[in-house]
């Protein structure tokens, strides 16, 4: 059975890109095929996550104005060779595309692909409304701050009423140190105060910047505690029924290994 | 550290993850109802049809809204009773 996931969250960068670029490694990794389609247009970031940014030729906007079949446009992973990027323009803006144009690509793609992942811009203007037309699950991404799960209440309400009803929530950067001192709201506070289920909880790594840079998803390093949460992330995503893992400081072993890259 | 000194005092002051979380389920009712005022007035309607039964009540001046204080928020109705129904005269 094919997929179609929205990644959304109201407010701007909270994790959204970071996020469609780990699960979309990590499925491709359990050998499914994956499309990943960026819709941030104008604001493009995906290809640079994964590395792929000098290899695109035509865009979203080629594809749903009809210039070029979707297949001329997808971008092949180097190393995860089951894990396609459709990447959007940088010159046009969100009004390019809209939720009628989503659906048939969308019908499209799952005729060929497991898993369409749709990374969204951030608010509730239309470019999200185009971004979440597709989807049959909505993953939202919040971070423990007052702001953004308030925000993430709103997209949640506005999921409702476009009567997506599979929702997923998943908390990141999150910091144990500051757990620990009761000073940041818990995956369970949250959880409580939406009353949305849970999938995930990403401690906040310094890795995910590293790799960042690097155009590699933090979900191949297997040091790494933020791509130890998203391949449980996946592995739910896929039905797997693994427990949370504890959040706590880290200890010192581990910072002895993060300083030799062990 | 003035944690640290009111802890020891024994004054347990409330840890600032416990504010954010009292602060956002105040402020998330407000929204949530702020999203739509026709469910505020499906309520009234459906709180009218209820107390009917037991009283005449004037919905003309009847005022149902959400306050808070600083641990819960509550719904507070004001509703104006014109005539006690007699018991044999309720609907049950
Ligand atoms: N778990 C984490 N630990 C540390 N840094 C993180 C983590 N998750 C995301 N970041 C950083 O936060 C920033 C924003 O992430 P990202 O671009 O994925 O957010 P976004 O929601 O897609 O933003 P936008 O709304 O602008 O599209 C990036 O610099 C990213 O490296
Ligand atoms: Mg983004």
């Amino acid at each position: 059975m094919s997929e179609i996931i929205v990644v959304t969250s109201g407010k701007g960068g909270v994790g959204k890109t970071t996020t469609t670029a780990n699960l979309g490694v990590g499925f491709a990794a359990r050998g499914k095929k994956v499309v990943l389609i960026d819709t941030d247009t104008g604001l493009r970031n995906l290809d640079l996550l994964l590395g792929l940014e000098n290899r695109i030729m035509y865009d979203l906007i080629d594809v749903t104005e009809g210039r070029v079949p979707y297949k001329k446009a997808l971008v092949r992973h180097k190393r995860h060779e089951s894990l396609y990027l459709l990447p959007t323009s940088q010159t046009k803006d969100k009004s390019a595309v809209n939720s009628q144009q989503m659906n048939s690509l969308c019908n499209e793609l799952i005729k060929d692909f497991d898993y369409v992942i749709i990374d969204c811009p951030a608010g509730i203007e239309q470019g999200f409304q185009t971004a979440i037309s597709a989807a049959d699950t909505a993953v939202v991404v919040t971070i423990p701050e007052i702001s953004a799960v308030r925000d993430a209440d709103k997209i949640i309400g506005e999921l409702g009423r476009a009567e997506k009803d599979n929702i997923k929530l998943i908390v990141n950067r999150i910091r144990p140190d500051m757990v620990k001192k009761g000073d940041m709201l818990t995956m369970d506070d949250i959880d409580e105060i939406l009353s949305i289920d849970c999938i995930g909880q990403i401690p906040d790594d310094e890795l995910v910047v590293t790799s960042t840079n690097r155009g590699e998803p933090v979900i191949t390093n297997p040091v790494s505690s933020a791509g130890k949460a998203y391949k449980n992330i996946v592995g739910r995503l896929c039905g797997e029924n693994i427990p949370f893992m504890e959040i706590v400081p880290e200890g010192f072993f581990a910072k002895v290994k993060k300083i030799f890259k062990m | 550290m003035l944690d640290a000194i009111m802890k020891i005092f024994g004054k347990e002051s409330k840890s600032s993850k416990d504010i954010a979380r009292d602060r956002l389920r105040l402020v998330l009712v407000h929204d949530r109802a702020n999203i739509s005022p026709q469910l505020m007035e499906v309520l009234k309607d459906d709180m009218i049809k209820v107390i009917s039964n037991y009283m005449e009540i004037n919905e003309r001046d009847m005022e149902v809204s959400f306050t808070n204080d600083n641990s819960s928020v509550a719904l507070v109705a004001n509703i104006p009773i014109e005539r006690m129904k007699h018991s044999a005269e309720f609907k049950r």
